[in-house]
């Protein structure tokens, strides 16, 4: 691990203004993603500014009937929280999945939100990667892609958003609140929030630098039934391999989003359109502009069953 | 382990009179001159509070708490399994939760309070779960035992919490102490050996007897 100094901001503008005026500075959740890249020298920052102390780890209703979620609330606490469980049961669920207890017990809102990619060339700093080294070129292309993009990749990098819990935040329609170095604040609807990777596969999202996440707003409740079905290699503690997260209501329309199939959460508004019309049409508009390996096109189907599923357990009276 | 203040001042000044030789000889580019890389040390003070006992001790800001408990405070219980979050033997319990401590800095510590393997009991006075693992055979290499030990600890503690999981079946319900409950819970901590049938005997025990 390359060497780095420390410092605890006291406020969240203050903690924005240290990051964007120093170079080589970073933000410190959890720090169990960016912690683990360090040690491989993946991410070489030279100051880290821990946010521990910001206060903001509580989860309250906001005026319009929503919730908002303190971007320190860590992953444990949010998905035990009464409130989660009974209206935004997706989220709890999609939580729930993703990692193990130890992990989410240190892991923050803000900081799953970031996560980087589990792509094994991102990994391996003896290989080419674009994302990791812009211009070096992208070793999974024609390399070993089980594991990333169906869609929305680019020639320059195949590699997916790992997360669990923002395919749930991208079905809510949350909106992920931001201060920046100036102290404005601004409210980025989750859909726009991650990117494609396109020519610049080493930008993961549209913040900004040292611009800082102070928490998550949740809609109103949407009610429906709440599913979040993950596939994986083992049954517990594994990234996906595809997941659905869906909100489905009593008409049988409702909502979708795709993990493990692109390099953000993949929702498509036609695909949540043909819900009523079953998991084949859902799949036929979400994965219409798909573009898989021969090692990955395996997860077109799977993510069409894994939804067939959903919607089959939706159907099913409640025992 | 306990640093005093002037050995604190002493190392202090150390670092900044190597940085500044490092600076003499060598053109440092000017984002390394900035206010916080060249001036401040990359060493800080750091006072945990670890099975009980208070240590003061002066760390470089890379150390991770496993480091720390295992190269600083000589407590060789918690182990390093693979240093990445993947395998849980690292695991202890931090302000009540566990946590994995490869992936937790020193600093980010300040004032908390640490319960390892050796803080849960000692030979002659098992905790429950410790007994619970050498009556059920909850083990065979013992390499990943501290860590599942401190986990099946936690594990418990959070069902009783009602902290909900995966394979729960009713998020809005509390969840018991079945099998199925504590198996996914222990998903975080490997074991080579396969010892997983008889660490789930063990838990079993102890929840048995809470319940
Ligand atoms: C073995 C293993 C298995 C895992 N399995 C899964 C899984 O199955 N599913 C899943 O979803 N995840 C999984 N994870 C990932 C885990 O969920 C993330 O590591 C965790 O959520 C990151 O949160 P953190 O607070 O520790 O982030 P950190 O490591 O502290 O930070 C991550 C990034 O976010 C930035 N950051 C942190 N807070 C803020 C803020 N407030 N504003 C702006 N930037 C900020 C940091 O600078 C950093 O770049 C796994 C991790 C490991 C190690
Ligand atoms: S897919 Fe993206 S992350 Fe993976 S090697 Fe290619 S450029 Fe790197
Ligand atoms: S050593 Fe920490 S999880 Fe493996
Ligand atoms: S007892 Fe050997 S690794 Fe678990």
């Amino acid at each position: 691990m390359k060497s780095f100094t420390y410092e605890r901001a006291t406020s969240p503008a203050q903690a924005a203004a240290i990051v964007a005026r120093t170079p080589g500075a970073k933000f410190l959740g959890g720090g169990t993603n960016l912690l683990d890249l360090m040690k491989l020298e993946i991410e070489t920052p030279t100051h880290l500014v821990d946010v521990q102390d910001l206060k903001l780890d509580r989860i309250e209703k906001t005026r319009e009937g929503g919730l908002r979620i303190g971007a320190l609330v860590t992953n444990t606490a949010l998905s035990a929280d009464e409130r989660v469980r009974r209206d935004y049961g997706v989220l709890a669920r999609a939580i729930q999945a993703g990692a193990s207890g130890q992990l989410r017990n240190k892991a923050t809102t803000a900081g799953n939100l970031l996560q980087r990619t589990r792509c094994p060339y991102f990994y391996d700093p003896n290989m080419p990667c674009n994302k990791r080294k812009p211009g070096s070129g992208c070793s999974a292309i024609g390399g070993y892609s089980r594991q990333l993009a169906v869609v929305g990749s680019s020639d320059k990098c195949i590699a997916t958003y790992p997360g669990d819990m923002a395919q749930a935040m991208r079905v809510l329609d949350a909106a992920v609140e931001t201060v920046k170095a100036d102290g404005t604040t601004r409210a980025i609807p989750i859909a726009d929030f991650h990117r494609l990777p396109g020519d610049r596969p080493e930008i993961d999202n549209v913040l900004e630098r040292g611009e800082l996440i102070t928490g998550i707003a949740l809609p109103k409740p949407l009610g429906g039934q709440h599913f979040y079905q993950k596939v994986r290699d083992r049954a517990s503690y594994a990234f996906a391999l595809v997941s659905v997260a869906a909100v489905i209501q009593k008409d049988g329309s409702g909502r979708v989003s795709f993990g493990g199939v692109a390099h953000k959460p993949w929702r498509v508004a036609a695909a949540d359109a043909a819900l009523p019309q079953g998991a084949q049409a859902v799949a036929q508009r979400a994965f219409a502009e798909a573009r898989p390996t021969e090692d990955n096109r395996f997860k077109i189907p799977l993510a069409t069953r894994a939804l067939a599923s959903v919607i089959a357990q939706a159907k099913a009276p409640r025992a | 382990m306990v640093s005093g203040s002037a050995e604190f001042e002493i190392s202090r000044r150390g670092v900044l009179a190597c940085s500044g030789a490092a600076v003499a000889l060598t053109a440092v580019p000017a984002e390394a001159q900035g206010p916080t890389a060249a001036a401040a040390p990359a060493t800080l003070p750091v006072t945990l509070t670890v099975n009980g006992t208070r240590h003061d001790l002066t760390l470089d800001t890379r150390t991770t708490l496993l480091d720390t408990l295992r190269e600083h405070l000589h407590l060789t219980g918690t182990k390093k399994g693979c240093d990445h979050g993947q395998c849980g033997a690292c695991t202890v319990i931090v302000n009540g939760e566990r946590i994995n401590s490869c992936l937790s800095l020193a600093v980010q510590h300040q004032g908390d309070k640490v319960t390892t393997i050796e803080g849960l009991g000692t030979p002659d006075k098992l905790h429950p779960m410790q007994a619970a693992f050498v009556k059920h055979d909850g083990f065979q290499c013992g390499y990943c035992t501290p860590g599942q030990i401190c986990s099946a600890v936690s594990v418990l503690d959070e069902i009783r919490r009602g902290i909900p999981s995966h394979v729960q079946a009713d998020l809005t319900e509390k969840p018991g102490f079945t099998n199925i409950e504590m198996r996914e819970r222990m998903s975080g901590n490997i074991c080579r050996c396969g010892a997983y049938s008889n660490i789930l005997d063990a838990m079993s025990d102890v929840a048995g007897e809470r319940a």
